[in-house]
């Protein structure tokens, strides 16, 4: 973990909410692991104090890039999208823990929304040891379904569900996930971006005994781990615990998701 | 040699940077020369264990941030077996932030902490907006005050430190009771009460609804209130609200402080404590200033 400034080589929109940012990490020498998060200076500090966590898109250890797909959601995210190609960017990462892929078997992503971004770079991971990737992508309508194309040619099969067609319902997702669980040989469950498929998910990984993790999101001051801010509760064996998303995550085991 | 030592009570300081309670910890170590600060001051410690306030707990405002943490805590006992520990190894004194849901629970954390050699001074919480209903806080009574630096003072000879709020009608009644009551100095000051909302969904922007107000937009209250508080008391000031850079911090001890706290800045800037002593030293160098110290109180009002 370090404070540096990265050189922003292209800052674009990908779709009406989305948009993508490609940093020169060439200076910074790091291990990023899929489901950690840079905190991101986004803009003025006197508008903006705040940094803004951003989990990894794709780290690209050979040219040495860093990426973000980021929902315009805010004022922070705003400042964002008016950095220009040249611009540095102030940076504090990387940070907080990662997935962990399983031994062997192969591996169910359920995304929804932004959540495919942080998903992304762990279908990544995971097809750079061969593993074999489904990826289920829910939005709410088909523009909204992002990195499909490049899901599919890093060698993932992806499956798409959206609201407007009315495709997204849990009990769909449900039926599809089982399907493929039953015949694709899938022995981890990974999830982000909705409390609803969280839920699904954990009750699958229960069900079919997969290991199973989830990564959240939080409002964050430090990121670090100091201020607290970013408090959410975890189940471990009976006990419920008060934990950082931060640091202690922002991966849990789904087992410890606390989900109303 | 600019000299930026300062005394607050019997401890000496190398310089007069330190954090504010509740924005610093040991995990700045990879970001923050933590042996350059003139004192350590870990998060505020309650006698048990405490979960905190629901979230959100931040959120961002115009030059600042509203929190409502509510003080997050494992209790005194892992307190003293794990965190003061683990400051062992640096240099800079200890001053430990404590919180008591009543005076009897400060007396009780002032007294455990007593017998610790690692700390260095105590500074008591009478003013976290977060704790009780509406942001009652005991700094808000002056005679509360009193009482609770009288009953902290009977248990402990360490240097006590009272943080004040800055929700009050007149600082000085409460800081002369504070003086009066036994304290050696004073923190000027902790958050202003605060809210703000969601104007799209009309929800509070923070989970408790209301929380504390910090960052470069209090600075200029918290600059009255080190003047005021001052004139009204001859306790060393610790200034604390909205200091970004050295201007700032050269501004608070120009107002009456001998040091200053440092919090929202290290959240935009993890090393804001060690650039802002290097512009402190710079500001006494282009001012041919020895001695950081004979700005105390300062303020040119001729």
């Amino acid at each position: 973990m370090k404070t540096f400034n990265a050189k922003i080589m292209t800052n674009q929109s990908v779709s009406t909410r989305y948009w993508q940012i490609t940093l020169d990490v060439s200076a910074i020498d790091m291990p990023v692991q899929p489901g950690q998060f840079f905190h991101i200076q986004c803009g003025d500090a006197w508008k903006n104090p705040l940094r803004r966590p951003l989990s990894v898109y794709h780290y690209n250890r050979e040219l040495r890039t860093l990426e973000f797909l980021y929902l315009v959601k805010g004022t922070g995210t705003q400042q964002l999208t008016l950095k220009k190609k040249g611009d540095m960017l102030n940076l504090i990462g990387p940070l907080g823990q990662g997935f962990t892929l399983p031994e062997q078997g192969a591996l169910l992503l359920v995304a929804r929304g932004v959540g495919v971004a942080t998903l992304h770079a762990l279908a990544r991971e995971a097809r750079s040891e061969n593993k074999r990737v489904h990826v289920i992508i829910s939005a709410r309508t088909p523009e909204d379904l992002l990195t499909v194309e490049t899901l599919t040619h890093i060698g993932a099969t992806v499956h798409t569900v959206t609201d407007e067609e009315e495709t997204s319902s849990v009990e769909s997702v449900r039926s599809l996930s089982e399907k493929l669980i039953r015949e694709e040989g899938i022995s981890a469950i990974y999830t982000c971006g909705s409390r609803r498929l969280s839920k699904l998910v954990q009750e699958l990984a229960d069900e079919y005994q997969l290991k199973g993790e989830l990564a959240t999101e939080a409002h964050m001051a430090c990121g670090i781990g100091d201020c607290y801010a970013c408090a959410c509760t975890i189940r471990k064996g009976n006990q419920l615990k008060t934990v950082r998303v931060c640091t202690d995550g922002p991966v849990f085991p789904i087992s410890q998701a606390v989900l109303q | 040699m600019t000299d930026l030592t300062v005394k607050i009570s019997s401890l000496t300081l190398k310089n007069p940077i330190m954090p504010a309670s509740g924005t610093f910890g040991s995990e700045l170590a990879p970001l923050l020369d933590i042996n350059r600060l003139g004192a350590i001051v870990p998060k505020s410690i309650t006698l048990s264990e405490r979960g905190g306030n629901q979230t959100p707990r931040v959120c961002e405002t115009d030059g600042g941030m509203i929190n409502s943490i509510g003080i997050q805590s494992k209790g005194i006992e892992h307190y003293i077996a794990n965190i003061l520990p683990s400051y062992q190894d640096f240099e800079p004194p200890l001053i430990a932030s404590i919180s008591g849901e009543s005076i009897e629970e400060f007396e009780n954390l002032a007294e455990r902490l007593d017998r610790e050699p690692s700390v260095a001074a105590l500074e008591l919480n009478i003013s976290c907006p977060n704790l009780r209903d509406h942001g009652q806080a005991f700094g808000m009574s002056a005679d509360t005050t009193y009482q609770l630096l009288g009953k902290v003072r009977a248990v402990t000879t360490k240097p006590l430190i009272a943080k004040l709020t800055p929700n009050v009608t007149r600082i000085q009644d409460i800081a002369e009771a504070a003086e009066r009551g036994g304290a050696d100095a004073l923190t000027v000051a902790n958050t202003f009460l605060a809210m703000a909302i969601d104007t799209e969904s009309r929800k509070p922007r923070i989970g408790n609804v209301m929380g504390g107000l910090s960052g470069a937009a209090v600075k200029p209250l918290i600059v009255r209130f080190i003047y005021q508080v001052h004139q009204a008391t001859n306790l060393p000031i610790i200034g604390s609200g909205g200091v970004m850079n050295g201007q700032d911090a050269i501004e608070m001890i120009l107002a009456g402080a001998s040091a200053v706290q440092v919090g929202t800045a290290t959240f935009i800037q993890p090393n804001a404590m060690n650039t802002i002593t290097d512009e402190i030293t710079d500001y006494l160098v282009r001012h041919h200033i020895s001695a950081v110290k004979d700005l105390i109180g300062q303020v040119n009002l001729d």
